[in-house]
């Protein structure tokens, strides 16, 4: 990778700079309050495919994790009573390198209490429509166009031949998914695809059909996002997250722990809500028409 | 044994017996979904180039490969000998192996001979070799301006398209890799 110039270093920073503003203006506009949660956190969560990045102290003993999200801390203020939040911070994953992944990125995270997934797309087009619309760019011009919706079946019988379901495994499904559908995905216009396969949300509700209640946007065949209808019910989120815990045993991965005060908070009781994790880093590149989010980062000296 | 992390361009694996060499690759992970890294790998027998996707972590072969310089010696048959400029091991390439290779090889060219299981399997010629003009049309003295060309027929059989002003016994500069003239050389 080419290195930018301290000038180049200079312009990068100050888009970034305007783009947080835009987005602080946009929630705050629509009364959700900034929240920050911790880096260092009990359990980075239990996704099967995600790696996190273990914390130890001088005498080498583990003092946590590094969030992968800070999902289960701001759902944990919508127990508190917070009713609109969002976070404009760092993540962070392990082993993700390439074009459109870093091992430390910014999330844009917002969650909403007696909000539908329905509501948190609209949300999502109307932020990204006012962004792009302020960029005078020409790349940013179709991000003003309405978003398609279509379900996560419908996508995969399109350009992969079979239904969602059809597929022996999750790596099947995820191997035709990477290699046909989601490079067409969002060509001409952004899209949300809905209705996801229930192994692939373990922390949304279930759809009425057994889907889950799971959206990722796309354009130009980038995720740009991912949220879902929340799962509230604690004991049925005990299960999944030791089901997740076996699985990733049976794999030889690390088994992180539960984070109890994320389980407590569901017993508390949370309302029903709907959140959204969208990737800045992939929201400017798009923006800006760049073709790697290296290319609107700073300092890639410290990412090697 | 290798795994995908150590994919990078020219990364050289076996693939259904076939040694293949990395030509793109990328890393995609889609959410809550497990890792790969897509590729287009090339063949390096057939030069047919082919998209693979690995599952992120996955053991890969490498595969036998070695390069070596060697000199070309003489037509044999259908095929070309070569020679180990250290070892003088010699070594024959068929002439389907060379393909349009075969026209820049003269005697004593150097090339880098890419071997699989000891086995060779093709040849890279100098980026540029150095070839006399046989058969043209006569030149235009002083026209040395116009963008015209014409054919030529240089000693190994191989034609290209030259200036008006190249002449019959020029020595000409040829880049191998376009197999394009570059210039007239004196002498």
């Amino acid at each position: 990778m080419e290195e930018p110039t301290d000038t180049e270093v200079v312009r990068i920073l100050q888009a970034r700079a305007a783009l947080f503003q835009s987005i602080r203006t946009f929630f705050s506009e629509r009364g959700f309050v900034e929240v920050d949660t911790p880096a260092i956190v009990p359990s980075p969560g239990l996704d099967v495919h995600l790696s996190a990045l273990e914390v130890r102290g001088p005498d080498g003993g583990p003092v946590g994790w590094l969030a992968t999200s800070p999902e289960y801390q701001m759902k944990r203020l919508l127990a508190a009573g917070a009713t609109r939040v969002f976070q404009l911070g760092k993540s962070f994953r392990a082993d993700e390198q390439g074009p459109f992944h870093e091992r430390e990125f910014t999330m844009l995270e917002w969650y909403r209490t007696r909000a539908t997934s329905d509501d948190v797309m609209a949300d999502t087009e109307a932020l990204i429509a006012s962004l792009a619309g302020a960029s005078r760019r020409p790349e940013a011009g179709s991000l003003t166009k309405t978003w398609e919706r279509r379900t996560v079946d419908e996508v995969m019988r399109e350009h992969a031949g079979s239904g969602a379901d059809d597929f022996k495994d999750d790596e099947a499904f995820f191997r035709a998914w990477v290699d046909h559908v989601q490079p067409k995905l969002g060509v001409d216009a952004p899209v949300f695809v809905v209705d996801w396969p229930r192994s692939m949300a373990s922390l949304a509700q279930l759809n009425a059909d057994g889907t889950a209640d799971r959206f990722e946007g796309f354009y130009r065949g980038v995720e740009l996002c991912n949220g879902f209808g929340e799962l509230t019910d604690p004991v049925e989120q005990r299960t999944r997250f030791e089901h997740d815990q076996q699985t990733r045993s049976a794999a030889g991965l690390p088994v992180y722990p539960i984070d109890e005060k994320f389980i407590q908070a569901l017993e508390h009781g949370i309302p029903p809500s709907a959140g959204n994790a969208l990737g800045v880093d992939r929201l400017l590149m798009l923006l800006e028409g760049a073709d790697s989010i290296q290319a609107v980062m700073p300092f890639p000296e410290e990412r090697t | 044994m290798a795994d995908t992390s150590d994919i990078k361009k020219g990364f050289k694996m076996l693939q259904d017996g076939v040694p293949y060499a990395v030509v793109e690759h990328q890393f995609v992970k889609p959410g809550k979904g497990q890792a790969f890294i897509r590729t287009r790998i090339k063949n390096m027998i057939t030069g047919a180039v082919i998209d693979r996707t690995f599952k992120s972590g996955e053991k890969l072969e490498r595969a036998d490969t070695e390069e070596r310089t060697m000199q070309y010696l003489y037509p044999e048959g259908d095929s070309r000998v070569f020679m180990d400029t250290q070892s003088y091991e010699q070594m024959t390439l068929t002439n389907e192996q060379l393909g349009d290779n075969i026209y820049y090889l003269l005697d004593g060219t150097e090339c880098d001979i890419m071997l699989f299981e000891g086995r060779p399997i093709g040849v890279t010629p100098p980026t540029f070799v150095e070839l006399v003009v046989t058969e043209t049309e006569p030149g235009f003295k002083g026209d040395t301006s116009s963008n015209t060309t014409k054919p030529a027929t240089l000693e190994t059989g191989l034609q290209v398209n030259v200036p008006l002003f190249v002449n019959t016994g020029d020595k000409l500069k040829v880049d191998t890799r376009t197999g394009d003239y570059v210039e007239r050389v004196k002498g």
